[in-house]
């Protein structure tokens, strides 16, 4: 039997605790052809350059979703009528992240025109005070899981307050947030009983936000869904519902698992450098540059996958036309020749270009969000664990390899300060 | 390496301070001077058209940041006047005259002025190429002029009538070409451009050439064109490109003419006969410079980080440590119109053919490439730079042209266009 490729080894579950090593091997060719079965083979980017190179290249496109194809009723007036137009308008109203210029970046200009420093900074001490009151309910506890207790409700909370969903109708999200956390997987897609349940998932959702988008056109309110629903940008772009639902799906999904991911990894790596744990107890103001080096050194996003238009010649090789793409962000992150002593965690490098949050025209557009959410989590955290020690380590990890990160993290404590 | 060696930098500009750096950092310990003509220390130019008339910024924020130590001497405001090659000697305006073992000529280039001296010193006429012109020009837009005249359609012009625009002054841009920036981009790629200039309210007149002002009490009141018609206007920009600061080298027996100083590959100025003088380097946008991306044709380039790289370069060299490869980094250049980005890589001159190659010129945002006997010779983004790196690439390897195959963003069946150099 041929060896696995290292493909296969970066999605080999009992490689999720560390694929580095994997990592570097395939670092030794910048862009490596890995087998898949198919006549192309998928193609890995694995160098911080080349994969920098490639997020700026007008043939790489990140169309990558088959076309939709939902699943079938059994009746046959919703099989025959209503799937197909279903399908057609999933596909013309797909999520910017898997759009190309020009499309993509009108979009997008429409969400960065909402996204004011005012708005993001009002955001930022509302979640001082969502981690504090996420705190505050385990004050008794003698042992916490930082993903269920702490880190996953933090990003929806913030995500829905950001939107303007009233909060009665919060605690939906956190069912529909749990659910679609799949969505960005790469392999959900070809796993069929996955995509029923999410786009059951996005019926549910979008019929919400259709309502919702609605009611925010009759009482515009001072949140971000009635500045999209209401406003256009200078350049005149204005969301149609059906793009402003899927936009809002986008925002909620793009936003979980990922932030999920750091805030865990972040607890993670500080409990396996208590000397970094206590430096942030002392120093809170060093969270900022330990949270750019946890995005370079764990990021909750390893990969993001792409498809070539047209070939491309890149370090001695040629990526062919109609090619799978592989930007292995996570493995270019660790790249010896931008980052020296790639393997230690070290908060004081200066000058990093992580990928963490990606690059070009994708670049992020959560991250201060991301930031700051992350910022008052381990911040508090390292203020008010008494004495954390880890239970299990490594940690058991979710499924996902692209979306990366512990399933539990618990933490046995002397109490909560 | 000689501690007692003596270096003349001539021009005090972002070339020559670049040249000093390294040849700081080269290892070269011997006595290091900067002749300047202008009194003040490197300053950049770009932001002079952009914040600084914007009032984003005052003009003497400009200052270059530069790594060199105390140990120079710095003449500035004193303009060299002379060079005697066979005496080492470069002479100053004040008459000292200045030894050398290594020269770098980096004195640049000054604005074309309005060729009737008489009209070009009325009140509200102006150039723009120091900062001291900078400074004038932003206190006379600042006051609110009625309208503004921009003679000349190359990059400056465009910069400044936009930038008029974004402070909603009234402006005319006129130029005896077809379209602006045609001799730079051709007619069909500066044509786009225009448009978008005339979108955002710049009245422009191509086609149109200035051909007298006039003044009243000695101040603009209006300018006439060619063929009748006027333009009233209280401030004109003229911005009819630039003319090289070789005068100085007049003399010399270097080969040089207003089109600049002729360097070999390495970066060595030629003497009146072709060879090079290993004491002397030129850099910036004085040097002309055979190309090797372009089969060696002899180019003078006015980029921002062309002056950078060959001064770099010329540094080395004039320390002693020859680079292994001619001097031939990819030109790039960059202009900010307004909100406009206009970036490029390569030469477009000599393009037979252009195609945009992603985007769309009528929603402002594409990228143009250029070709010349099928191959890629320059690729211009307007805003939309993230795309260029990419096509930088197919130019410096000479991919060929037209572009083959899809991209994002790019219709189907690229048409080939007359990029209209004439
Ligand atoms: C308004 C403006 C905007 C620009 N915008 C851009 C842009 O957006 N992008 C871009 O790529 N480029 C731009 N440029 C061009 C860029 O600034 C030049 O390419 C760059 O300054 C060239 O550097 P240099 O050192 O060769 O010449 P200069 O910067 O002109 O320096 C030459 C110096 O030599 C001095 N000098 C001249 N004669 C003598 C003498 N006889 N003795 C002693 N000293 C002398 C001059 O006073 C001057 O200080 C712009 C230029 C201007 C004027
Ligand atoms: C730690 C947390 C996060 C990480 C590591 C992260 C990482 C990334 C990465 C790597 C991309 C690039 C995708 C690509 O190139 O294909 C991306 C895009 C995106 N992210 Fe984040 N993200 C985080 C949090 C968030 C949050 C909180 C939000 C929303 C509120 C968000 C919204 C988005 C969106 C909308 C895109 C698509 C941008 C585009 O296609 O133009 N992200 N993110």
């Amino acid at each position: 039997m041929p060896d696995s490729s290292l493909l296969d080894q970066v999605k080999d579950f009992a490689n999720r605790p560390n694929p580095y090593p994997v990592y570097a091997k395939l670092r030794q060719n910048p862009v490596s052809r890995q087998d898949d079965g198919t006549a192309e083979g998928t193609w890995v980017a694995a160098t911080h350059g080349t994969i920098a190179r490639l997020l700026q290249d007008p043939r790489v496109s990140s169309d990558t979703l088959p076309p939709a194809d939902r699943p079938r009723t059994g009746n046959p007036l919703t099989d025959l009528i209503v799937k197909p137009l279903k399908d057609w308008m999933m596909d013309r109203h797909r999520v910017f992240i898997f759009r190309d210029p020009p499309d993509h970046d009108a979009l997008r200009s429409a969400v960065m025109h909402q996204f004011s420093c005012a708005r993001v900074q009002a955001m930022r001490a509302r979640s001082d005070a969502l981690v504090t009151d996420l705190l505050e309910e385990k004050r008794e506890a003698r042992e916490i899981d930082a993903v269920d207790d702490l880190a996953y409700p933090l990003p929806v909370t913030v995500i829905c307050e950001l939107f303007g969903v009233p909060r009665e109708d919060e605690p939906k999200f956190h069912g529909w947030a749990t659910q679609l956390a799949t969505a960005l997987e790469p392999d959900s897609l070809s796993n069929t009983e996955i995509r029923a349940k999410n786009s059951r998932t996005f019926d549910a959702i979008g019929g919400y936000m259709g309502d919702l988008i609605r009611e925010k056109r009759r009482h515009p309110r001072d949140d971000m869904l009635s500045g999209l629903a209401n406003h256009a940008t200078p350049a005149g772009v204005k969301m149609g519902d059906y793009d402003l639902i899927a936009t809002s799906i986008l925002m909620l999904v793009a936003g979980h698992e990922t932030t999920v991911n750091l805030i865990t990894n972040g607890l993670l790596t500080l409990l396996r450098h208590p000397d970094e744990l206590e430096r942030l107890r002392q120093d809170p103001t060093r969270a900022p540059r330990l949270i750019e080096e946890l995005l370079r050194y764990e990021p909750p996003v390893q990969f993001r996958t792409r498809r070539t238009l047209s070939a491309i010649d890149i370090a001695g090789v040629t990526v062919p036309e109609g090619a799978d793409l592989v930007l292995l962000l996570a493995a270019g992150n660790r790249d010896e020749s931008v980052f020296p002593d790639p393997d230690r965690f070290d908060p004081d490098r200066t000058g990093t270009r992580h990928l963490g949050f990606g690059g070009s025209l994708h670049y992020c557009v959560g991250a201060p969000l991301a930031r700051f959410e992350a910022e008052a989590a381990l911040t508090a955290l390292a203020r008010r664990l008494k004495a954390p020690r880890l239970i299990a380590d490594p940690p058991p990890y979710r499924q996902g390899a692209a979306l990366r990160g512990p399933e539990h993290l618990r933490v046995a404590i002397d109490g909560i300060a | 390496m000689a501690a007692l060696e003596r270096a003349v930098i001539v021009g005090a500009g972002l070339a020559g301070l670049r040249g000093a750096e390294a040849l700081r950092e080269a290892g070269f310990s011997g006595s290091l001077t900067i002749v300047g003509a202008e009194p003040h220390f490197p300053y950049d130019r770009p932001p002079l058209s952009k914040h600084v008339l914007a009032g984003a910024i005052p003009a003497e924020s400009t200052a270059l940041p530069h790594g060199l130590d105390a140990d120079v001497d710095w003449q500035l405001g004193t303009p060299a006047a002379g060079l005697d090659r066979r005496a080492g000697t470069v002479r100053l305006a004040d008459g000292r005259a200045l030894p050398y073992d290594r020269l770098l000529i980096a004195t640049g280039t000054r604005a074309r002025p309005w060729p009737n001296p008489h009209e070009g010193r009325l009140a509200g006429v102006f150039t723009l190429r120091g900062r001291d012109d900078a400074a004038a020009l932003r206190r006379a837009l600042a006051a609110g002029p009625r309208r503004v005249l921009v003679i000349g359609g190359g990059f400056i012009g465009c910069e400044v009538a936009s930038l008029c625009r974004k402070l909603d002054l009234p402006v005319t841009l006129v130029d005896p070409g077809p379209t602006p920036l045609a001799r730079v981009l051709g007619r069909t790629i500066g044509a786009f451009i225009g448009a978008i200039h005339a979108g955002h309210g710049v009245d422009l007149r191509c086609g149109t050439e200035i051909e007298w002002l006039e003044g009243a009490g000695g101040r603009l009141v209006r300018a006439h064109c060619v063929g009748g018609g006027r333009i009233e206007a209280d401030i004109a920009v003229v911005a009819l490109g630039a003319v090289r600061n070789t005068e100085w080298l007049d003399g010399a027996g270097l080969s040089v003419d207003p089109g600049g100083v002729d360097c070999d590959g390495a970066g060595h100025v030629l003497d009146a006969e072709g060879q090079s003088d290993p004491q002397i380097a030129a850099a910036g946008d004085v040097a002309r410079f055979p190309h090797p991306l372009y089969d060696g044709r002899r180019v003078a380039l006015e980029h921002w980080s062309h002056a950078v790289a060959q001064a770099a370069h010329a540094g080395r060299l004039l320390a002693g440590a020859p680079p292994d490869a001619a001097y031939g980094a990819m030109p790039t250049f960059w202009s900010t119109q307004g909100d406009l980005v206009v970036k490029s890589a390569g030469l477009t001159q000599g393009a037979d053919a252009v195609v945009i190659a992603q985007g769309n010129p009528a929603t402002g945002r594409f990228i143009a490439l250029y070709g010349r006997a099928g191959r890629c010779i320059a690729a211009v983004s307007v805003d939309s730079a993230r795309w260029l790196p990419a096509h930088a690439e197919l130019v410096a390897a000479g991919a060929p042209f037209p572009p083959a195959g899809a991209a994002t963003d790019r219709p189907k069946g690229v048409a080939i266009l007359d990029p209209g150099f004439s």
